[in-house]
């Protein structure tokens, strides 16, 4: 056996067997499953007379609300585990990264355990969002001068 | 017929952002928190440069569930606002439109922090 062969055993063994196409799987279920019932909750209230603004604020607020539920209960970190991507990119993950970690670090304080750990990953999306948006914005005002 | 098409558009388009994230993940290491920043950041300029706008209305939840549908109402928030009200508009516009999401998580962390206690890994 030369050195080549070796080498491929050895990474064969410690390389995961194609995770990537299960992982993509079921990211692309559960996420397309989440936003199913994010379009469901769309239509439904909808239906109720709610306005096209209106629904646009609740379907988020509503889906929030289910994750920070789940996360509580301690059922969203084992669907979460399977779904990868699936559970993380819909506005559930964005939920779970701000509940998480309040319940976590409760223990430590309201102010600088809750209060501050709340946005360890919520901060810097707010941040880089709202930056993007403001830059955006300059360029759209400009833009519009014109 | 039309709602099952609508359906099933809003699963196929949600399903691939997730999946595109994936890759991401597995190809290149990224982090979760990487992942969502970049996504809602990408929102932006995709709304910007007038492609969400579309995908938006071709498979509605699809698209505006992910971040970067959170990036597509920053961006719209910020338009509608400059129109609305000129240069302020800059500041204000995107933190308006995301308000009601960003706050229900808050509050809804908070309550959670009371009611649930943390489980060991």
């Amino acid at each position: 056996m030369n050195m080549d062969e070796n080498y491929k055993k050895f990474a064969e063994r410690h390389a995961p067997k194609s995770p990537i196409v299960k992982d993509c799987l079921m990211a692309f279920w559960v996420g397309g499953l989440i936003c199913v019932i994010g379009q469901a909750f769309s239509d439904f209230y909808k239906s109720r007379g709610a306005s096209e603004e209106t629904t646009k604020m609740l379907v988020p607020v509503t889906l929030i609300f289910l994750a920070a539920i789940f996360t509580g209960i301690g059922v969203f970190d084992r669907i979460a585990k399977h779904a990868g991507a699936g559970t993380l990119v819909p506005i559930t993950g964005f939920a779970n990264s701000v509940v998480a970690p309040a319940i976590d670090n409760k223990a430590e304080g309201w102010i600088l355990g809750l209060g501050a750990k709340i946005f360890i990953i919520a901060g810097p999306v707010i941040l880089y969002g709202t930056l993007a948006s403001v830059i955006y914005g300059l360029i759209y005002y400009i833009v519009g001068l014109f | 017929m039309e709602t099952l098409i609508t359906y099933l558009s809003v699963f196929a388009v949600g399903g691939v952002l997730c999946v595109i994230a994936q890759i991401l993940i597995d190809k290149t290491k990224m982090t979760p928190a990487r992942i969502l920043v970049g996504y809602v950041v990408a929102g932006v300029v995709l709304t910007a440069v007038k492609l969400y706008g579309p995908l938006v209305k071709f498979a509605k939840a699809g698209a505006t569930v992910p971040l970067t549908g959170f990036g597509y109402s920053l961006a719209q928030g910020v338009e509608k606002a400059v129109d609305e009200k000129g240069l302020i508009g800059v500041l204000t516009g995107g933190l308006t439109a995301t308000a009601a999401g960003i706050t229900a998580a808050i509050v809804f962390a908070f309550l959670a922090a009371l009611f649930f206690k943390s489980k060991p890994k």
